[in-house]
């Protein structure tokens, strides 16, 4: 039997079985395709995947202080903060050693500044104690650090350095999240000091209100766009992409101007007499100024995506509606608006994932109410250095954007986003 | 909706201009802003408003002064220096790499897809400023930052997403029986290449070209952190300016930008047609 079935294999002219001969050009166009796709891959992947890899890793990192004080770290492991003593002799003379080669390395103010995040004081604690390390040549050393700063004294900058002894920490994600880790355990920081959770919260809060404001501008464009003949939509089109291609900054600068209690906008209100001269509307550096001009910024990702939708949509069917005897609120209500959904969903998942992760234009007209979680994490990275919490703060904002971005390719797929 | 029966109620018509007014009122909300810094951008006084002089139409109310100082400032000058420098670099680094993977997409069996294709479009969806963190870590640990270098691959980075797409789009109405016949005609793949699959593809092709060219013109996030001085592009010139203080040659930047944008569109729009009558969608 299993003759005959080798008898009526199909082969190619060279003798080769055809199933095998086929899988081979397949493999070998597989390969072809992936020989072109391979430069943008590699490039893209050191470039751009691999910086945000880095930035994630950057999060959880915390070998500073094993680095810095490895003796230290090593002792301090038998040490139970719980027990309310501080550590006995044999830590404070790994202390010793560990501080004096850090001093020799200036290490020891970078530890001091990594660990301040977590506890303020502990960088001028570190900066005295390096000061007398040098001097400190017999034991018993634990006398001479708590004469050096009373602070080794106390048990919770004992367990802020064990808390913060391991390779990787939680304690970045705490911190945004307004959390952190205390004698008694997991716990919120106190209200006046929460200020993330509540930057987050307006970060959504203000790209929900931009999303709805481009989406009440931007229905009726769309719709008036796609029942337009061609040749006036088209003409009409030119007012939305005009605006799409032009700078952002252009338009945030355009925005500073006429906003400001000295701009266009009040100069108008004050010359028609809505307003008086002395009380004039404060329009910029708040969260008015940020969604006026964050709508103007986003609505023509609006308008785009749900003119390509209600292009498709067939007049004949609101006609049908007509015809039945549906008042032209019921055919539009019934008929039309459940057809140009996909419209309304693409339009604003993409301005929501665009105005979550917005950056310059809340930085130039936010003030201070009206800035983005980004602000925060730009904040970090260049004023103050935190960059574990700025990490930390990216990969949260970095993992809602992923999350609406699956949305978004369930609804549209990535493969039909459309440019212009 | 679009045109008025005669039949039409008074209802109707009333809800019929209502709509249309409403509808105008919102392009003059999309298309004042922008225009409105035109003629701020003569202003003979450094104000941010109209003056009495220039709503009177008078000729004292108007200069060029604000343009003068962006041609002879050299801050202006080097930042648009910079920009030029940058932009064209990255541009023709995003477009080489974004068209050849674009083909390589386009091609029916490509392993994994979907998984590529979510790689290659990340740089579009990423939030910029953890972009712009990634980078300027990234950067730092490898001695990119603050180079000239440094920028012009983050800027690719960022614009190959435009070029992908673009380049996929046209690609969906390519026939592969074209290659097919050219091979079948005795030409290797590159001529192949060039012959036939480039001139029809170049419409998309300089259109992800222009996409790219945007991105980086227009970037101000990952320049900030990943650029130093040298660096300086004329929208971190019009960023540092806007925020520290407002100079009113930042208007005549701007209004120069707009100039840009107009030029780009018009481009933009032309190949549209272009590629639309080739396929025969329209007349033209």
């Amino acid at each position: 039997m299993s003759e005959t079935a080798t008898e009526q294999v199909l082969t190619t002219k060279d003798g080769r079985p055809l199933k095998a001969s086929l899988a081979r050009a397949l493999r070998r166009e597989k390969l072809r395709a992936l020989v072109l796709i391979a430069p943008l891959l590699i490039f893209v992947l050191l470039t751009f995947v691999a910086p945000i890899a880095d930035m994630l890793f950057r999060s959880v990192e915390n070998s500073i202080v094993e680095d810095t004080l490895p003796q230290t770290v090593n002792a301090l492991q038998d040490w139970d903060p719980s027990s309310g003593q501080v550590p006995g002799e044999p830590v404070f003379a790994a202390l010793a050693a560990d501080l004096k080669v850090a001093v020799d390395l200036k290490t020891h103010t970078r530890l001091g500044s990594r660990l301040n995040y977590e506890k303020t004081g502990i960088s001028s604690l570190f900066r005295k104690t390096g000061r007398r390390v040098k001097k400190m040549t017999e034991p018993p050393y634990k006398e001479q650090f708590l004469k050096a700063d009373k602070k080794w004294g106390q048990v919770d900058t004992w367990q802020t350095l064990k808390q913060f002894s391991p390779r990787y920490t939680d304690g970045y994600f705490l911190s945004s999240l307004d959390a952190e880790r205390t004698a008694e355990g997991l716990q919120m920081k106190s209200e006046d000091e929460q200020i993330y959770l509540l930057l987050f919260g307006r970060t959504l809060m203000l790209s929900i209100a931009i999303t709805v404001s481009c989406l009440l501008l931007g229905y009726p464009i769309a719709f008036l766009l796609a029942q337009l003949p061609l040749r006036t939509s088209n003409l009409l089109m030119i007012l939305v992409l005009l605006p799409f291609w032009t700078s952002l900054l252009v338009r945030t600068s355009a925005w500073k101007v006429l906003l400001q209690q000295q701009g266009v906008i009040n100069d108008f209100l004050v010359w028609i007499g809505l307003i008086s001269d002395a009380n004039r509307l404060v329009m910029i550096n708040n969260q008015t100024g940020t969604i006026i001009a964050m709508t103007h910024i986003l609505l023509p990702f609006m308008i785009l995506p749900l003119y390509s939708v209600m292009k498709t949509i067939s007049p004949t069917y609101v006609r049908a509606a007509k015809s039945l005897g549906a008042t032209d609120w019921t055919a539009f209500w019934r008929v039309y608006f459940p057809q140009s959904v996909p419209g309304i969903g693409a339009g604003a998942v993409l301005v929501f994932i665009l105005a979550i992760g917005y950056y310059i234009t809340p930085e130039l007209v936010g003030g201070t109410s009206g800035i983005f979680i980004s602000n925060r994490i730009a904040y970090h990275i260049s004023s103050s250095l935190n960059w574990g919490l700025a990490a930390a703060l990216g990969t949260l904002l970095l993992a809602a954007v992923m999350i609406l971005f699956i949305v978004y390719d369930k609804i549209v797929g990535i493969d039909n986003v459309k440019l212009g | 909706m679009s045109a008025l029966p005669p039949y039409a109620s008074a209802g109707q018509k009333l809800w019929h201009y209502t709509f249309r007014v409403a509808c105008g009122l919102i392009f003059f909300f999309l298309i004042f802003p922008i225009l409105v810094i035109l003629p701020l951008s003569f202003n003979a006084q450094d104000f941010f408003t109209f003056t009495k002089e220039m709503l009177a139409f008078k000729p004292e109310g108007y200069s060029f002064k604000h343009y003068q100082d962006f041609f002879t400032n050299p801050d202006w000058q080097q930042a648009l220096k910079n920009s030029v420098m940058i932009a064209p670099a990255a541009t023709i680094l995003a477009t080489s790499f974004g068209t050849l993977a674009a083909i390589g997409l386009s091609r029916p069996h490509v392993p994994y897809r979907s998984a590529i294709m979510a790689i290659l479009i990340s740089p579009m969806i990423v939030p910029l400023i953890i972009s712009a963190a990634g980078m300027y870590f990234f950067y730092s640990r490898i001695g990119l930052q603050g180079t000239y270098w440094g920028v012009v691959l983050a800027h690719a980075a960022l614009g190959t997403p435009f070029v992908i797409i673009t380049v996929t789009a046209t690609l969906v109405g390519f026939d592969q029986s074209l290659v097919r016949a050219a091979a079948s005609m005795g030409a290797n793949p590159v001529t192949t290449f060039f012959k036939v699959q480039m001139p029809l593809i170049i419409p998309g092709v300089v259109s992800g070209g222009l996409f790219a060219f945007i991105t980086s013109f227009d970037e101000v996030v990952v320049v900030l952190f990943l650029g130093s001085a040298g660096q300086k592009t004329l929208p971190w010139q019009m960023f540092t300016g806007l925020r520290e203080q407002i100079s009113p040659t930042i208007l005549a930047v701007a209004s120069l930008m707009v100039a840009i944008s107009i030029v780009l569109l018009t481009v933009l729009e032309g190949l549209r047609r272009r590629s639309e009558r080739l396929r025969g969608l329209s007349p033209g």
